[in-house]
């Protein structure tokens, strides 16, 4: 078992990202350090579009995650609704 | 979100599928071969290049938009920073020589990996691999751009660093970064990609950009954190390139494994030893420190470096051969570096200085087996000579390593008080290496590394003078005659921090008493 992460600029933009993550992902630890906000996650993690839209009340493309993202790591599985990390072995 | 987002006509998959293929052409009156003459001679067999799948699915058109907004984002905060005079606000004056240090070290090589990425996406025939490596390109000329507007505002008052492109070319200390991108362009497409894309992105560049920005943002840096997270934002990007890189080439055929490894082992270590100057900073230049290079590494290194290396096993990948010592190294670099970098002050385009007392204890805390037994006692010395008015600097000149060329103050592996030699043989002349890596590195293409251009090397050659100066006239100093030809600002952007004129500067702009007149 290892952790997949990802990390966002800590800002108003990424706070319904990381609000979905958490309502998503029951593992997901987040960790706060000055500038940036980083959730770990065992094995795998996901984040999908339809949880942030109802968090927000918007419409949401996924690509825009790229303008605040800062890191991640583990396999990426992504298309119109989800966007998944993983570590498959 | 100040840009509205149109709904696609097509899936994210079929939009990337109708943007990436199909680019391409077959050539009809010039041989494939003969127009794409590099992405065969390394050895690595290429079987169906559609296999190649960017992770993201960016396309041409959704890049611009983004980028579009990273960067109005970026300038905007760049904007009200020098608006605000934001440089005052800065933790201390010190906080600086990290940046003149990023702006000598780090911002050429964004323009070196532009360039690597210009040419690979030039030669390699599968369409989805050349625009992933025109995307990055583009992101690489724009990190080289944002952090020097960014820093460039830091120029108008501070010294060291007005120069750094003419330093990049020639200063000692900067052809460790130099040699690192040097010798990654000057392989194959395949090498650069696992130098690059894959060594240095995935497995390293967390440690430089995640917790030094963070960093950035505790010391009161707005300006230098939102350059470092927005080209760090590229960067999660051009990891997922990296590892989509190593999963397609090891698929396509089991021959590619062996190569494939000898580069991971070769590009870890090259980049590790490029990352101390990274450690040093993090430790030492941070008066604000959000987290040791120690901890770092545990965390971006050994947790997610080694979850990596356990999912590669699949395919009969092992961790690099030098990870065990890197690992070992945790504990040391960044104090060997540092004092290495006071004793050389006087020849570099920063200060520095010994650490306070409660720095120390944070150091103690941070490095509870080797700091207070190994690195305290030194940097206690230096300062009660520093404050007997004898600080001391080396005016020799150090043996650098043949392949790192970082100076030979690395120690062996399980001993932190013997430093470590290696020596090759070749063609009748003696190489010298820090570690068994960069000698195994040496001994695997001598031809490539006889041809390193090591700076000491250069000097007592006489090739780091300026034109018409005579060497043998009496009185002559080498090192002015060096520092000259630098064109570094002896006495502003060389010796210590303790009386330079940065440190004047900053304690009269900000009102603050002079550092040793405080109550």
């Amino acid at each position: 078992m290892s952790n997949v992460f990802i990390a966002f600029q800590h800002n108003e933009e990424s706070r319904p990202l990381v609000d979905a993550i958490v309502a998503d992902n029951p593992t997901a630890v987040v960790v706060h350090s000055p500038g940036l906000v980083k959730i770990d996650a065992p094995n795998r993690l996901q984040i999908r579009r339809a949880t942030i839209e109802e968090q927000t009340g918007r419409p949401y493309d996924l690509q825009q995650l790229h303008v605040n993202l800062v890191t991640l790591s583990g396999y990426i599985d992504e298309d119109d609704d989800q966007l998944t990390l993983s570590w498959t072995h | 979100m100040d840009t509205r987002v149109t709904k696609k006509k097509l899936g994210l998959k079929d939009r990337y599928a109708a943007m990436t293929r199909g680019l391409g052409w077959e050539t009809s009156y010039q041989p494939m071969d003969k127009v794409f003459p590099y992405d065969k001679y390394e050895g690595i067999k290429i079987h169906d290049w559609d296999q190649w799948q960017d992770p993201f699915r960016l396309t041409m058109d959704a890049y611009w938009k983004y980028q579009g907004e990273k960067e109005k984002k970026l300038y905007a905060v760049i904007e009200a920073f020098a608006q605000n005079n934001g440089q005052l606000g800065v933790s201390d004056a010190r906080y600086i020589n990290a940046l003149k240090l990023f702006l000598q070290g780090v911002t050429p090589l964004e323009y070196y990996a532009h360039r690597g990425f210009a040419h690979v996406g030039r030669q390699f025939t599968g369409e989805g691999a050349r625009v992933a490596a025109q995307m990055q390109s583009i992101d690489e000329l724009r990190h080289y751009q944002t952090e020097t507007h960014a820093l460039s505002h830091y120029n108008k008052y501070f010294n060291g660093l007005h120069n750094a492109h003419h330093w990049f070319d020639r200063v000692w200390y900067l052809s460790v970064p130099k040699s690192f991108f040097e010798d990654a362009i000057t392989g194959g497409p395949f090498e650069f990609l696992v130098a690059v894309s894959f060594s240095f992105e995935y497995v390293l560049t967390n440690l430089l950009f995640v917790p030094f920005m963070s960093g950035a943002a505790h010391n009161g840096d707005m300006s230098t954190v939102t350059f470092g997270f927005s080209a760090q934002s590229d960067e999660s990007r051009h990891m997922t390139l990296g590892i989509e890189c190593i999963k397609f080439l090891l698929e396509q055929d089991p021959a590619n494994v062996p190569i494939v490894q000898k580069w991971i082992d070769k590009w870890f270590w090259r980049g590790y030893r490029l990352l101390t100057l990274v450690a040093m900073m993090q430790d030492y230049m941070l008066p604000k420190r959000v987290m040791s290079w120690k901890e770092a590494w545990e965390m971006y290194a050994e947790q997610n470096g080694g979850a990596l290396f356990k999912d590669l096993a699949r395919y009969g990948i092992r961790e690099p051969k030098g990870w065990k010592d890197a690992c070992e190294g945790k504990d040391h670099i960044s104090h060997q570096a540092w004092n290495t970098f006071y004793n050389y002050s006087a020849a570099a385009a920063f200060h520095t200085w010994v650490p306070t007392d409660e720095e120390m204890d944070w150091l103690a805390e941070k490095y509870p087996t080797t700091f207070n037994q190994l690195y305290r006692p030194r940097l206690e010395h230096y300062r009660t000579q520093q404050q007997a008015g004898k600080r001391f600097y080396s005016k020799t000149l150090p043996m650098l390593c043949n392949v790192c060329q970082v100076p030979m103050f690395f120690t062996e592996p399980g001993d932190a008080a013997t430093i470590c030699y290696r020596e090759s043989d070749w063609r009748g002349n003696q190489h010298h290496f820090c570690s068994d890596h960069c000698k195994e590195i040496f001994d695997d293409e001598p031809e490539k590394y006889v041809q390193s251009w090591l700076p000491v090397h250069q000097i007592y050659q006489g090739n780091c003078f300026d034109p018409g100066t005579d060497p043998t006239v009496e009185g002559f100093d080498p090192l002015a005659a060096v520092l000259k030809h630098y064109q570094i600002n002896v006495g502003a952007d060389n010796f210590d921090f303790e009386g330079s004129q940065d440190q004047k500067n900053f304690a009269a702009w900000r009102g603050d008493a002079p550092r040793g007149e405080q109550a």
